[in-house]
């Protein structure tokens, strides 16, 4: 990612006075400086921009007001009282709890239990899929001059397929009798477990699922921080006498390291979030094995109670911002 | 690029075997599937598993039009994820330009609001969100399936993103040569932005299509269904033993955005690497 603002900068010929230096101007100082169409102008113009700014931003800011920020405002209202779905036709019947609800997810047992799972799930599933992901970018960057079209397509299949279809394969592929796994295990002597339906193996079956329907997004991104790599530094390295393994240690890997950690961050956010995976194949069982806490906040709002529910979403949304910050922190110290 | 060109001499034979075997892993799933929509459930279900099917039959797919309402449910995608992408690429450019180009009084605020946003986790606004839809007696109507998601925080980012990267000068000029700002964003601007709409395009196409929990939840009666919860309810349901329709209706729902993605991959790609990675 270091030079993809240059990468970027060159189709477009624009060199822009802007904030180059950082490498994420938008995120690290929301609004650059000098970014504006405008130098110092007549007035007019500058009142023109006034209208036309709030009138683009107007539409966004109308849905973005109903059906983002306010639902985001009521869930944290909702999550200091003892509102349940019973209750929506008679507000009145709803009090104020304080802090109470967060106060009992504290000795929640089945919570712990789901933030165990989730946490389990996001130590494996990142380094899993990121791993995976790099080998697969590395291998087409410099490994292979022919078919990378071919084999780009399908790494990216199980990205764009629907969980539900995925779903539908993945569970006959897992079957403990007939399944393609353990037939093709039993081929070679091994007696492959009852996959999903065993807790030991349910949660790692999921999330091997998981690093095979994600890697293909992280293999597109790395793939592009690798061409953004110049070429040069690698023939340098080669010159002083670095063997392939040398160069993608000392060269490839710390050029790489910002891509690296905007696709761990994104990939650790939406696992932070995983729900889809045990909705569709296992239930969150078996015995909560692969119950998670965004299916355990799903199944609090099934139940009707919505204040309890909006109160472990928060705490979800708390770990999510957590982990964004430490994200910033990471590069912000080293680049 | 000079070093491609080098390590392209030798592209060494065992890379490609560990990219075939990885291409088995991550696509035999899926063929096994479209092999399966072929079977008779019998033979699905037979230990050991077979590859080939040994009588290929369509009937799989007849069953879908014939016992599911399953050019209803296609339509119903189609509406509800083209209507999406149609109103995030609107919606999200004009943010988009107005946060990298056009200097007002809240800019500051509104990115930050923005960015926020994008760290919220689904489940803190489903609930309310929900509630919302039906107060408004929305529940059950493509304007539910719809309207919450014509916009998005990613789209923004993502729009402002590249637009910042486009030169002030050109900008400048069409100002100068009396140009409005809202004609400048749509004949000068919108043009140049064809990767970062073709990325938010196929983005916003691919994740409305295959989104399942909100209209499992909004879409209450048959006619409302799309195809990822027609199939999730399918499989769910009592006819879950139907394996070779679950199949036919797998692949049914996979192959549009298949073609989608293959048509547009080379933007795509494109797009992240121009966009993403900022």
């Amino acid at each position: 990612m270091a030079s993809a603002p240059a990468r970027r900068a060159a189709p477009t010929g624009g060199a822009r006075p802007g904030p180059r230096g950082s490498r994420w101007p938008g995120l690290t100082r929301p609004g650059p400086r000098g970014s504006t169409g405008g130098r110092p102008g007549r007035r007019g113009v500058t009142r023109r921009q006034r209208v036309a700014g709030w009138g683009l931003a107007l539409p966004f800011l109308l849905i973005f007001t109903v059906f983002m920020a306010g639902p985001v405002l009521a869930s944290a209202a909702m999550s200091f009282t003892d509102l349940r779905s019973a209750d929506l036709r008679n507000p009145l019947a709803v009090d104020p709890v304080g802090v109470d609800n967060y106060v009992r997810l504290l000795g929640d047992e089945t919570l712990r239990r789901a933030a165990a799972n989730t946490a389990w799930f996001v130590l494996l599933g990142v380094p899993l899929t990121m791993v995976l992901g790099l080998a697969a970018a590395v291998a087409l960057d410099a490994g292979i001059s022919r078919f990378r079209r071919f084999f780009r397509v399908g790494y990216y299949l199980p990205v764009v397929t629907s969980i539900v279809a995925v779903a539908v394969v993945w569970r006959f592929l897992l079957e403990p009798d007939s399944g393609l796994v353990n037939t093709l295990l039993a081929r070679l002597g091994v007696d492959g477990p009852a996959w999903l339906s065993d807790t030991r193996t349910a949660l790692p079956s999921l999330v091997v699922m998981a690093a095979w329907r994600n890697m293909g997004f992280l293999m597109v991104v790395f793939l592009a921080g690798l061409q953004a790599i110049p070429g040069e530094l690698h023939e340098a390295a080669a010159i002083d006498g670095c063997g392939a393994w040398a160069r993608f240690r000392h060269v490839t890997l710390p050029l790489l390291r910002p891509t690296l950690l905007f696709g761990g961050v994104v990939t650790g956010i939406g696992y932070l979030q995983f729900f889809e995976e045990p909705f569709v194949m296992t239930g969150g069982g078996p015995l909560d094995s692969t119950l998670s806490v965004a299916f355990y906040i799903y199944q609090q709002f099934g139940f009707g109670n919505y204040g309890y529910a909006a109160a472990i979403a928060y705490v979800l949304f708390v770990a999510v911002v957590g982990l964004t910050a430490a994200q910033f922190r990471l590069m912000r110290s080293k680049t | 690029m000079t070093t491609t060109a080098k390590k392209r001499e030798r592209g060494q034979p065992w890379v490609y075997v560990v990219l075939a075997g990885g291409l088995v892993v991550l696509v035999g799933p899926f063929v096994w599937m479209l092999l399966g929509s072929v079977k008779p459930d019998a033979e699905i279900r037979r230990v050991p598993p077979t590859w080939l099917p040994e009588a290929p039959t369509l009937d799989n797919y007849r069953h879908l039009f014939t016992e599911l309402d399953f050019p209803a449910f296609f339509l119903n995608s189609v509406l509800v994820a083209g209507a999406v992408t149609v109103g995030n690429l609107v919606f999200c450019s004009m943010l988009g330009y107005a946060l990298a180009k056009l200097e007002f009084p809240g800019r500051r605020v509104v990115f930050a609001l923005v960015l926020g946003m994008l760290m919220v986790p689904g489940m803190v606004t489903f609930v309310p969100l929900f509630m919302l839809v039906s107060r408004l007696g929305l529940v059950d109507s493509y304007a539910g399936l719809i309207l919450p998601w014509l916009a998005s925080p990613f789209g923004v980012f993502l729009m402002r993103q590249f637009m910042t990267g486009l030169p002030d000068d050109l900008i400048q000029a069409a100002r100068v040569d009396g140009a409005g700002e809202l004609r400048i964003f749509a004949r000068v601007v919108l043009p140049l932005c064809g990767p970062a709409l073709a990325t938010l395009g196929i983005l916003t196409f691919l994740s409305s299509w295959n989104n399942f929990l909100w209209p499992l939840v909004v879409a209450q009666s048959e006619d409302r269904y799309t195809l990822p919860v027609a199939l999730a309810l399918y499989a769910i349901g009592e006819n879950n033993t139907r394996y070779g329709l679950l199949m036919a209706g797998s692949v049914a729902v996979i192959v549009p955005v298949l073609l989608v993605f293959v048509a547009l991959q080379r933007h795509f790609v494109q797009g992240i690497a121009t966009t993403g990675l900022k």
